[in-house]
């Protein structure tokens, strides 16, 4: 599949699915209607760039629900109360992230095992801390997430940032074309003398660092935490990644599908608010969105390059 | 005359599924050592009914597993949900109904696996969304077709669920019988052969006549169709569907597949490891609530035992 259909697609879905929810709903066609719509969906991009972040180096993290629950349980206690021990933690957790990449990579690990078994210390941890839902949220975050940008609602600010700090990150730098390279072909990597543990070690990272901000983002906007409240997105992260273009091996990837692939995920969800539809089928019509995307995709692939992924070899 | 002995004691510690239940009997023997030795009996039976369920839905995993590297089955706890709520309310708690109720189940399991499949075929989506995807689906049918009611089981299905013939919990009885025909069919087939074929290069499979299509259906069905099995199993065993039943049976799943030492690069199956991990997992748990420790410090032990399992058994290299 070339660039050029790559972030096509995403930006197409995108906006069919916005034209569809503005057309049901004319008031969500302004700043206060766009913040509500996107609102959410900052912590899910940030979460999703995370996952984007693993899989970049073929790799996958199934633990980043649970993590970005414990970091929200965190920052609703410790960062709150004790700031200076609750950044500490917060690195720690970012290197403990790291020490996992490069565990993965010394050890030749399966990624999608340990990071399983990373989701239960994560959310073990998060249970100890908050045992039942709580905490509140450091009043500066609050500030930040409820900040009033003039024209443009803070919502769509942060994704553009995100996506454009990310883009030049990972796109536009010698160290995003290394990590990618990890991804496309790792020997040929350490032939040319670049520590592949190191570079995991640093893609494992800044997959930490992403989640550490998802999760501060969320207590912002929900200013209370519970163990359980970011467990969905070790899977909407994986769906907005591939939503966004990026494909499971090969170093992929691409950071504004991936936050565009995020804002589709939390659209969808309001979209099926707006269509009145039964409760009961909510969950089933985001499957059907996902899968319709991925069908359109097919389609789109087949007049580009011969598609390879599916069928792993 | 001793070396020989040597050597098969070596054959057996090289073997993958060593360790699980080498770890199994450790975590056995911890538990009893807190009730000084009282309760045995009932610890494994315990662990023997439930780790039925988690060797079932494991043994579905792994065929996709060794599918080989991004085939994975993620809709499992929302097959397991849809068939459980489906078949109990076909029941309706009527016995004459049980078998027919079985075959609504299984029913279920064949239509969601081939749907899934139909997915990664036909729309080419990577397993892990095609999955991931339908589960959204066979979860709104679930909720849909329940409306929030609770259905008995029929009296002598909960009894059979429940119960033991000779000592043994009916529902390990059934565990073991899986196993063992999954074994076979493994190892003693073709189509474990070929299944292997797939997992360990699908090309080459491919150009040398393996029906490679046909192995991937029958993989993501025998998956599915089982989850139906342990749907249908647990429902009647604990008085009811429910819909978040299947929940932490996706964990499981997955982490039964690699502790049991199958390749989880494909390839590579192993079928008396997914009974050590089911009772290690189950072992690991009720160890630690003997010794009174809450959830968190039971969760992160959980996880420190698996990642600490597969970093000890690993060490070969990676074979991606």
């Amino acid at each position: 599949m070339s660039s050029r259909y790559r972030i096509l697609l995403p930006v197409l879905s995108l906006a069919v699915l916005l034209a569809a929810v503005f057309y049901l709903q004319p008031r969500a066609m302004s700043y206060f209607g766009l913040n509500l719509l996107f609102n959410l969906a900052i912590p899910i991009a940030l979460a999703t760039i995370a996952q984007m972040m693993v899989i970049m180096v073929n790799d996958i993290d199934l633990s980043i629900g649970t993590f970005v629950s414990f970091v929200a349980c965190v920052t609703a206690t410790f960062l709150n109360e004790a700031p200076l021990l609750g950044a500490a933690i917060l690195l720690a957790s970012i290197l403990a992230y790291a020490a996992i990449g490069a565990l993965i990579h010394l050890r030749q690990l399966p990624a999608i095992v340990v990071t399983l078994g990373m989701s239960f210390v994560w959310g073990g941890l998060a249970v100890l801390l908050l045992p039942s839902p709580g905490g509140t949220s450091p009043a500066w975050i609050r500030a930040v997430m409820t900040v009033k940008p003039p024209l443009v609602p803070m919502a769509v600010v942060a994704c553009l940032l995100i996506a454009g700090l990310t883009h030049l990150l990972i796109m536009r730098s010698a160290t995003g074309t290394l990590l990618r390279a990890v991804g496309g072909n790792a020997q040929a990597v350490a032939r040319s003398g670049w520590s592949v543990t190191g570079l995991k070690a640093g893609a494992y990272a800044l997959a930490g660092f992403f989640g550490v901000l998802s999760g501060i983002c969320l207590v912002g906007l929900t200013t209370s935490a519970d163990a359980n409240i970011a467990l969905r997105y070790t899977l909407l992260s994986i769906a907005g990644v591939i939503l966004g273009g990026g494909e499971f091996t090969g170093g992929r990837v691409s950071p504004v599908g991936a936050v565009i692939g995020a804002l589709t995920l939390a659209l969808a969800g309001s979209f099926l608010s707006f269509m009145r539809l039964s409760p009961d089928w909510q969950i089933g019509a985001q499957g059907a969105i996902l899968i319709l995307v991925l069908a359109v995709r097919l389609l789109f692939s087949r007049h580009g390059k011969k598609w390879r992924v599916a069928n792993n070899g | 005359m001793a070396s020989s002995r040597l050597s098969l004691l070596l054959a057996i510690l090289r073997r993958p599924w060593f360790w699980a239940f080498a770890a199994s009997t450790i975590a056995f023997f911890a538990t009893l050592t807190l009730s000084e030795g009282r309760g045995g009996g009932e610890l494994l039976s315990a662990a023997l009914t439930f780790a039925s369920f988690s060797a079932i839905v494991g043994i579905g995993q792994m065929f996709v597993i060794t599918l080989g590297p991004g085939n994975v089955d993620l809709s499992i706890p929302a097959t397991m949900t849809l068939a459980g709520t489906l078949s109990l309310k076909f029941m309706d708690g009527q016995t004459a109904l049980i078998l027919p109720g079985l075959g609504n189940a299984l029913a279920v399991g064949i239509a969601a696996g081939a749907f899934n499949y139909l997915l990664i075929r036909l729309l080419r989506i990577p397993p892990i969304i095609a999955t991931l995807s339908a589960s959204f689906l066979y979860q709104s049918l679930a909720i849909w077709w329940n409306r929030g009611l609770r259905i008995k089981p029929p009296e002598a299905l909960a009894d059979f669920a429940t119960g033991s013939t000779g000592g043994i919990p009916n529902l390990t009885i059934i565990g073991i019988l899986i196993a063992v025909v999954s074994w076979v069919l493994l190892e003693r087939s073709i189509f474990g052969r070929w299944v292997s074929a797939f997992g360990q290069n699908t090309r080459a499979a491919r150009l040398s006549g393996v029906p490679v299509e046909a192995v991937r259906a029958a993989t993501y069905i025998s998956s599915a169709v089982l989850a139906s099995l342990t749907g249908y199993l647990l429902a009647s065993f604990s008085g009811g569907a429910a819909l978040n039943m299947g929940t932490e049976y996706l964990l499981i799943s997955i982490a039964v597949v690699v502790i049991g030492g199958s390749s989880i690069a494909g390839g590579n199956s192993n079928v008396p490891g997914i009974w050590g991990g089911a009772l290690l997992m189950f072992l690991v748990v009720s160890m630690l609530n003997s010794y009174g420790f809450g959830a968190g410090v039971r969760l992160i032990m959980t996880g420190a035992i698996i990642i600490a399992i597969v970093a000890a058994a690993s060490g070969k290299g990676r074979s991606v």
